[in-house]
């Protein structure tokens, strides 16, 4: 078996004995900027229009909701079930389809739908992260699938970053099987490092916060 | 360095479009990475550099605690862990799994560690269709290639070279504009997403205390591989385990600025097992296979152990005099530059790959860059000894057994023996005479001397 085998020659190689004991690692560095609600949010709005994405703010649900009806236009859009969205009335606009929770119906309607729209758990001031837990009211592939995606989330919701998300959740397993960190739209810059957006995953990023 | 790679080297070097294109590619990346490291965009770099070194160090120096930890995180939450000593093993545990659920078709995305034992052909060898689906992969796949660089793979090819790839391909003629043929590429992959029944990724960082397999990206072909298909597996060198997720928000503030420039990837998965129960999509299956393939040899080397505290950054070659001018195909195996000029020998032994350890010129840029301060330049000297070591060696024996030979035959021959012994004033006492300094030199030192030159002579006719 080889796992026995590989960690017997690890041992071996570093001079230690099964089960021995492992000093304290040294201390993990976090450090968490002062930064009011209001720099989060301008920041974020400025670091996702500097990626090329469009970061709009609206000061209230309802606006929030006729914005994302402006900008989705004649498209076709699945929604997750993230709840901040029927309160925004985003899933009950024309040609937004949302509620579902089979995994080969919502692939489908990925598939096809122009505009996948979603909430975010947390968002990153400094960098334009988007922080997406897998969880029922969050679904992988709504983020993913479509040519577009618009992310509504809560002012309250945004940290300045990394170090501040690691520091809420130390350990995101806990309570979800996928954490991911969105920073702008899906790009490659393989061949001749020419930048080309939408590769895979959507090449059109919309963040709206609220408040 | 053999013959073969030689003719690489000098077939590089002659190529005026291959040295613009590595010249420029490259360039850009290392002016990026400049760019977002500066102190004013990010002040405690440095600081950054050495708290990722420290960790580094103390997740290697007790890898055995931090491997077991892992596996037990990962199973805590529904996944599974297997150990591969080598290629095979991986291949033969992919290959049961594939025959279990009845898998015929397999997304990959981009993964240093499944080029190292040419997974896809191993896996295609056997009846299954393997995918690369990076965009850059991919074009290299359809053209039988190796990666030319490790974050940039087809950083040698030009949208004429990708044209004539998807011709012959695709059948589709003459598309040289990047945006279409990324497109063409899209749509192809897509179809491949959907239908696959296995999605097998590497792994940027495995952490300990969460059973996490991060995987860090660009394009979104990982996240689609990670997590349309019904199973994941993640492939990767056990040297990959770091404690704790909490150390992320230090590699992960390195990484991408140091590989492309960016503060962070487009995407960033971290991810914990197979779907839970409630989550809408994502796999059904997790596994992890934890690669040896010669990395225990590196961990028993305490100088050199620091070889394998590498993120697969990239920044090192970007800034190599000796990489921007040779390329990446010049070197003998799928690392390339300064890191692979470390890390090849130490896999394949240093008596097979002399050339490498001298296939620099010392000028340190690469110590500089790396985010996790390994200094490159101080394995290349003690690597640089053991070569020297290995061919006295060799010289010694050869040498010993030439004498035994000549004496055998003087000693057949009684009258030339009595002439011998006299005219030299033999005493039956053979003495090794020292060589010279240059006679010392192996061929293979004056090699990798030659391709230094080469590449320093090449660097003033180059824009």
């Amino acid at each position: 078996m080889s796992r026995d085998e590989i960690l017997d020659r690890v041992r071996t190689a570093l001079g230690r004995q099964a089960g021995q004991a492992v000093p304290l690692p040294p201390p993990a560095r976090i450090r968490i900027p002062e930064a009011t609600r209001e720099t989060r949010i301008s920041s974020l709005l400025a670091r996702v229009d500097a990626l090329a994405g469009r970061g709009l703010r609206a000061p209230t649900r309802e606006k929030a909701g006729e914005m994302v009806r402006m900008a989705l236009g004649n498209r076709s859009a699945i929604a997750s079930n993230a709840p901040i969205l029927e309160e925004c009335g985003i899933t009950r606009l024309p040609g937004v389809r949302s509620g579902i929770t089979d995994r080969e119906q919502l692939r489908e309607l990925c598939a096809s739908a122009e505009v996948g729209i979603t909430s975010a758990d947390y968002a990153l001031a400094d960098t334009g992260t988007l922080v997406m837990l897998s969880s029922p009211r969050e679904a992988r592939m709504i983020s993913l699938l479509p040519p577009a995606h618009i992310a509504v989330i809560p002012g309250e919701c945004i940290l300045s970053g990394l170090d501040e998300l690691f520091s809420i959740l130390p350990n995101s397993a806990e309570i979800t099987s996928s954490m991911v960190l969105i920073t702008g739209p899906s790009r490659t810059a393989d061949i001749e490092q020419i930048l080309v957006r939408g590769v895979h995953g959507p090449g059109e990023i919309m963040v709206l916060a609220i408040g | 360095m053999s013959g073969e790679f030689d003719h690489t080297t000098h077939a590089t070097l002659d190529d005026a479009r291959l040295q613009l294109a590595i010249y420029t590619s490259t360039g850009r990346l290392k002016d990026a990475r400049a760019n977002v490291v500066a102190a004013d965009a990010l002040p405690d770099y440095q600081e950054l550099r050495s708290q990722a070194n420290a960790v580094k160090q103390h997740a290697i120096d007790h890898l055995d605690y931090y491997l077991e930890q892992f596996e037990r995180s990962v199973e805590s939450h529904g996944g599974h862990v297997a150990y591969a000593s080598d290629a095979a093993e991986v291949a033969d545990f992919v290959l049961s799994l594939a025959k279990t659920c009845g898998a015929g078709l397999i997304v990959k995305s981009k993964s240093m560690t499944t080029e190292e034992i040419d997974l896809n052909e191993r896996l295609e060898h056997h009846g299954l269709e393997s995918v690369e689906t990076d965009f850059g992969e991919y074009i290299l796949q359809l053209a039988h290639e190796r990666p030319y660089h490790i974050v940039a793979p087809a950083l040698h090819k030009t949208r004429y070279d990708v044209a004539r790839i998807l011709e012959q391909a695709l059948q589709i003629p003459n598309e040289t504009v990047i945006e279409k043929q990324a497109a063409i590429a899209r749509r192809a992959l897509r179809e491949k997403f959907l239908a696959a029944d296995i999605g097998i990724s590497g792994a940027n960082f495995l952490v300990a205390d969460s059973g996490a397999v991060v995987v860090v990206e660009n394009e979104g072909n990982a996240r689609l591989s990670t997590s349309a298909p019904k199973i994941h597996i993640a492939i990767a060198g056990i040297e990959k385990v770091i404690p704790r997720a909490q150390d992320l928000a230090t590699f992960l503030k390195l990484l991408a600025r140091s590989a492309t420039g960016q503060p962070l990837s487009v995407y960033t998965s971290i991810l914990s097992g197979p779907r839970r129960k409630g989550e809408i999509d994502g796999p059904d299956e997790f596994h992890v296979v934890l690669l040896d393939n010669g990395r225990t040899k590196l961990l028993a080397d305490a100088p050199k152990r620091q070889s394998l505290y590498c993120i697969r950054c990239g920044a090192c070659l970007n800034t190599c005099p000796v990489y921007r001018k040779i390329g990446g195909h010049s070197y003998p195996w799928v690392y390339s530059g300064p890191i692979g000029a470390i890390l090849t020998p130490q896999f394949m032994g240093v008596a097979k790959e002399p050339a490498l350890p001298f296939a620099s010129s010392l000028c340190g840029a690469c110590a500089e860059v790396c985010p996790v301060k390994i200094d490159i330049p101080k394995v290349l000297l003690d690597l640089r000894q053991e070569v020297r070591a290995s061919e006295a060696a060799q010289n010694h024996n050869r040498l010993e057994r030439m004498a035994f030979r000549i004496f055998g035959w003087l000693v057949r021959h009684p009258r030339a023996y009595e002439m011998t012994a006299a005219d030299s004033g033999f005493d039956g006492r053979w003495r090794q005479r020292p060589l010279d300094r240059e006679g010392s030199r192996s061929a293979e030192c004056r090699a990798g001397a030659r391709l230094v030159e080469s590449a320093r002579s090449a660097a003033a006719v180059v824009p």
